[in-house]
């Protein structure tokens, strides 16, 4: 069954550049597809419970948020083919409302869709395929993975190969489907981290050792949410031959001695925190010395079947930079600030990295309309071999842009509302859907997104400003980052009203901290006004070249509080 | 039993297509306005056991009371900022939810 009008383009000479389903893939999904299509009909006749209907729903990536059912769509490690994204435009407009919301893990919510309406979304999602499993529930979700990964000049190694093999070993992994709480794993092969590793309960950076051989640092008990932690190393470096063993073995302690009787403390975060590194560390080694590691035996020849899946696309020879890029710079200002800030460097000669911002001012953080997801698919066809890629900071990019293009693609994007110049700065604000949507929110934050976006709508001040990480969780779960935004921003309820509380001094990188509460929650009125005061202390005290989270780190937490304090004593009600 | 103190109404999510429902006089209505109030706790009690047969019988879920006040038209309004989010919709899409309809008193 084909459960939508297929409005996709068929190119069956386009490179490979992501993984392909084998008819392993392909069958098991669609098993599932019609496996939670029975589900639903036995739910809607009362065969099932509601009790019994939930683990099943959301198994299949399906809530039930504040106005309707949300369905969260696993991108795995970010990775999207112009296909696909058609597709998800397809799905919005005839099962949802017209949009879709990039969520800060890579993944894509539908915020209306119907529960009748679920298996044809799934089985439209298996066409081109996708699907929603494991993006919900207690089980190793959706890997995530460096958004510049393959395209990176700093990058060692390409992460989503190790990515997708986890991927295939941790789907329906039957002693990791009831884990005591939910793992999040991502990777990064590059010598910045763009993944977030630190805060995840299995971060995976990449490394070559001095005999030139590949392995990875395993960083174990990162974490956001009510307990925030930077997580720890538990393995330096791990070969290769050795990871899924090590990985299993990780698997297996958190397993048996992670807790299940209080969910607030079940994350493996909290099982290392409270027996510490050194304990955990040599019970995982104890495991992985006692186990049958052969099951998990590295097998060469398949790892590279799927890295032959990430093959480069067919570059071309080009000059290091580009004539006509200079040229369009210097007649087009507002294509010049796009390039200086929206577009990074690239591994191969004469080609960029594009990264389009889903952050207009005043707009709404991580959201894309239908006609929006085309465009993004038309250009990635255009300019970009058909690939994106979307990161956890709720925007997309276009790894493969050739340097002479990029003035005809901001041409496609600018009408399209996909321009703003903004990607790093200040109004690049991460944030959950917050009250607007979620059950589990205490506090809205994408209006306060908008209010920070708007009071910093001034282009010029913002690019002065510079790189500058705003996160804004609408509760306690943190999904906006906002322990380790420079900026941080809380949602709470205070005494019946929503309360923000403001942090400083988060760092999602290598260099991971959890920022610091500034003082007293504000209202959501003043937390624009906190912001720009914050801001301008900063301006007036950084030294040359120096972002945001290094002045805070060198004069110290205390004098930004005492300028917030001092700005309150002169009647700036704050 | 919770101690009375405002008027409340019954809320769900309808089973089949998620959007929330308010308990009203002859079934499950989309519309606030239409719900029906408890004025006392045997009343909200009343309200809380249609509720729960309705789970049941597999229309509705999530049910709960949720405290109002009653308006000069005699329409209640949700006491708490997340119900009230519930009764229109989310307040950064006002093109969505039940505060786009015709006529929504939302």
């Amino acid at each position: 069954m084909t459960a939508v009008d297929l409005r996709v383009a068929q190119r069956p000479n386009a490179p490979v550049t992501t993984y392909r389903y084998d008819e392993y893939d392909a069958a098991f999904v669609r098993e599932r597809v019609a496996e939670f299509r029975e589900q639903v009909l036995r739910r809607l006749s009362g065969a099932l419970t509601e009790e019994e209907f939930r683990p099943f729903r959301l198994m299949n990536g399906l809530y039930l948020q504040l106005h309707a059912y949300m369905l969260r769509v696993a991108i795995p490690y970010g990775t999207l083919t112009a296909r696909q994204m058609r597709r998800l435009a397809d799905i919005a407009d005839r099962w949802d409302k017209g949009y879709g919301h990039f969520t800060t893990r890579q993944n894509l919510q539908y915020n209306w869709p119907k529960l009748v309406d679920t298996p044809d979304i799934l089985e439209a999602l298996a066409d081109v395929e996708m699907h929603a499993i494991q993006t919900s529930g207690n089980c190793i979700r959706n890997v995530t993975a460096d958004h510049f990964a393959g395209v990176a000049p700093d990058e060692i190694e390409d992460p989503r190969p190790t990515a997708e093999f986890l991927r295939q070993w941790s789907s329906l992994h039957p002693e990791f489907s009831f884990l005591p709480r939910k793992f999040k794993i991502a990777v990064t092969g590059a010598e910045h981290d763009r993944a977030a590793i630190m805060v995840h309960d299995v971060g995976l950076r990449i490394l070559r050792n001095e005999r030139g051989e590949i392995g990875y640092q395993v960083v174990v008990g990162g974490g956001l949410g009510r307990s925030p932690f930077v997580g720890k190393v538990v393995g330096d470096f791990v070969p290769r031959e050795d990871l899924l063993a090590f990985l299993e073995a990780i698997m297996r302690v958190y397993n048996r001695f992670g807790r299940r009787d209080n969910k607030y403390k079940a994350r493996i975060k909290i099982l290392i925190h409270e027996k510490g590194i050194d304990e955990i560390r040599a019970a995982v080694e104890a495991e992985f010395a006692a186990m049958d590691r052969s099951v998990f035996s590295h097998d060469p020849a398949e790892f590279e079947r799927i890295a032959s899946f990430f093959a480069p696309p067919p570059y071309e020879t080009l000059p290091e930079t580009s004539s006509a890029l200079r040229t369009a710079k210097l007649e087009t200002p507002a294509f010049a600030n796009f390039v200086d800030v929206n577009v990074s460097a690239h591994k191969i000669p004469g080609y960029a990295i594009v990264t389009v911002s889903l952050k207009p001012i005043g707009g709404i953080p991580g959201d894309a309309t239908s006609e929006q997801m085309r465009v993004l698919a038309d250009a990635s066809e255009r300019f970009g071999f058909g690939e994106m890629r979307v990161s956890h900071e709720q925007n997309i990019i276009l790894p493969h842009v050739k340097q002479d293009d990029l003035f005809a693609l901001w041409r496609l994007l600018e009408p399209a509302g996909l321009a703003t110049a903004n990607a790093g700065l200040v109004s690049d604000i991460i944030s959950c859907p917050g009250l607007d949507y979620c059950s589990l929110a205490t506090a809205r934050s994408i209006p306060i997104a908008q209010a920070i976006s708007k009071r910093f709508a001034d282009m010029s001040r913002q690019r002065r400003i510079g790189k500058l990480g705003i996160k804004i969780s609408g509760c306690i779960n943190a999904c906006g980052h906002h322990h380790v935004g420079a900026i941080g921003i809380l949602g709470l309820e205070k005494k019946g009203q929503e309360s923000y509380q403001i942090t400083l001094g988060g760092d999602p990188t290598f260099s991971a901290s959890i920022g610091e509460i500034l003082g007293p929650g504000v209202t959501a009125d003043q937390v624009p006004d906190v912001i720009e005061h914050l801001v301008d202390f900063y301006l007036a005290e950084r030294e040359e070249g120096e972002a945001f989270i290094d002045t805070w780190r060198r004069i110290g937490h205390v004098r930004f509080k005492d300028v917030l304090r001092r700005e309150g004593e002169d009647g700036a009600d704050i | 039993m919770a101690v009375f103190k405002h008027p409340q109404i019954l809320i769900a999510s309808n089973l089949a297509d998620g959007e929330v429902v308010f308990l009203g006089q002859s079934g499950w209505e989309r519309d606030h306005c239409r719900a029906r109030v408890a004025q006392n706790a045997e009343e909200a009690a009343a309200l809380e056991a249609a509720g729960k047969r309705d789970v049941s019988a597999n229309r509705v879920v999530d049910v709960y009371l949720a405290d109002v006040e009653i308006g000069r038209d005699g329409a209640p309004t949700p006491l708490h900022y997340r119900e009230r989010m519930r009764v229109k919709g989310p307040s950064v899409r006002l093109d969505l939810g039940k505060q786009q309809l015709p006529g929504s008193a939302a």
